[in-house]
């Protein structure tokens, strides 16, 4: 009797052949058919037809992310902002309390990181946070 | 072609069907033609209006628009080419894989249309990348250019894959790479792609007596 696991290696065998078989097929129809025809622009970054300016993986540095954090801070005051707006005449003094309150936490979190040095982009070596590689 | 048309006749009824591997190929090419996604000017309009239920381009297999011009094969000059626009053009058409054709939509692309005595509108993009079908219109109605998508249907059905006298896209030795002109003091340069663009030189007779 054949061993059970016969059919997953065929599976497997099948799984691997058809994609490498089109590759392979793939590749033969180019040379025959149409051979290939490279050239710099077309190996060119495409930007629209523009001329490309600069690498196409640029990269960031991870200071970014606490101004990604800034901007959620103002965000969110505009998301809860605007109905507090729309409601201000017919709110009661507890929810203006509430919401002022609201407000003083999302101005503490902006003084907080104004006063750690985190709104000067090149102010890395000053500020209390270390970023990697500093 | 090798294959004797009266023989394929003949065996067609027996539901035998003979055919050429370049007929095939070419079959293949010219049912399912992927555009480029990208407008100039108003005939854009009619051709995202042919694309749409209406006139239903799907029906021709020439409706999945490539945002990118690595996967598209037909650029449809659907509009007015300033000189401002033509290396973008052309830069695209080179950026696409082969085989690809151009279809020139309306005046303003043919010849430059309303435009053509202007200053800043290039009198043609056939100056620059070879035009296999033009649709005169201005702009041309969707009908126009679905009839202008059947013929590139049958010039691609026609085309000769093998041997002298073959396509561009088939020949190893055929052009890869158009030249992307280049903004000038006062027009492009160079004006034209003297390669592909010799049009019969305009001569002023002079009045006889």
């Amino acid at each position: 009797m054949a061993h059970p696991f016969i059919p997953v290696l065929v599976f497997f065998a099948v799984a691997l052949a058809v994609p490498i078989g089109a590759l392979v097929l793939a590749r033969l129809w180019m040379n025959f058919f149409t051979p290939i025809k490279r050239g710099k622009e077309k190996n060119a970054l495409y930007e629209c037809g523009l001329e490309p300016i600069a690498e196409s993986q640029t990269r960031f540095h991870s200071q970014y992310y606490l101004f990604g954090l800034l901007f959620l801070l103002f965000d969110v005051e505009t998301v809860f902002l605007l109905p507090f707006a729309v409601t201000f005449l017919d709110l009661s003094v507890g929810a203006f309390v509430v919401a002022m309150l609201f407000l003083l936490l999302l101005a503490e979190g902006l003084l907080w990181a104004w006063s750690k040095g985190l709104l000067n982009w090149r102010g890395s070596q000053k500020s209390n946070f270390t970023i990697y590689g500093d | 072609m090798a294959i004797d048309p009266k023989l394929a006749g003949e065996l067609k009824p027996a539901g035998i069907h003979v055919t050429s591997f370049e007929s095939l190929i070419n079959w293949g090419r010219s049912s399912s033609l992927w555009p480029m996604q990208f407008g100039l000017a108003c005939c854009a309009i009619e051709m995202i209006a042919a694309t749409m239920a209406k006139y239903d381009m799907a029906r021709f297999g020439a409706e999945v628009f490539r945002p990118s011009p690595r996967q598209a094969d037909l650029m449809l000059v659907a509009g007015t080419v300033t000189k401002k626009m033509a290396p973008l053009v052309v830069r695209l058409y080179n950026q696409m894989a082969e085989p690809k054709y151009v279809i020139a939509m309306g005046a303003c692309a043919i010849s430059g249309g309303p435009f053509k005595q202007g200053y800043n509108v290039l009198k043609g993009i056939d100056r620059y990348i070879p035009v296999d079908i033009v649709i005169p219109g201005c702009p041309p109605r969707p009908e126009a250019l679905l009839d202008g998508l059947l013929a590139l249907r049958k010039k691609i059905a026609g085309e000769k894959l093998i041997g002298d006298h073959r396509v561009r896209h088939a020949d190893p030795k055929g052009t890869a790479e158009f030249p992307v002109p280049e903004y000038g003091a006062h027009d492009l340069q160079p004006a034209a792609n003297r390669e592909i663009w010799n049009p019969d030189p305009v001569v002023h007779e002079e009045a006889a007596d």
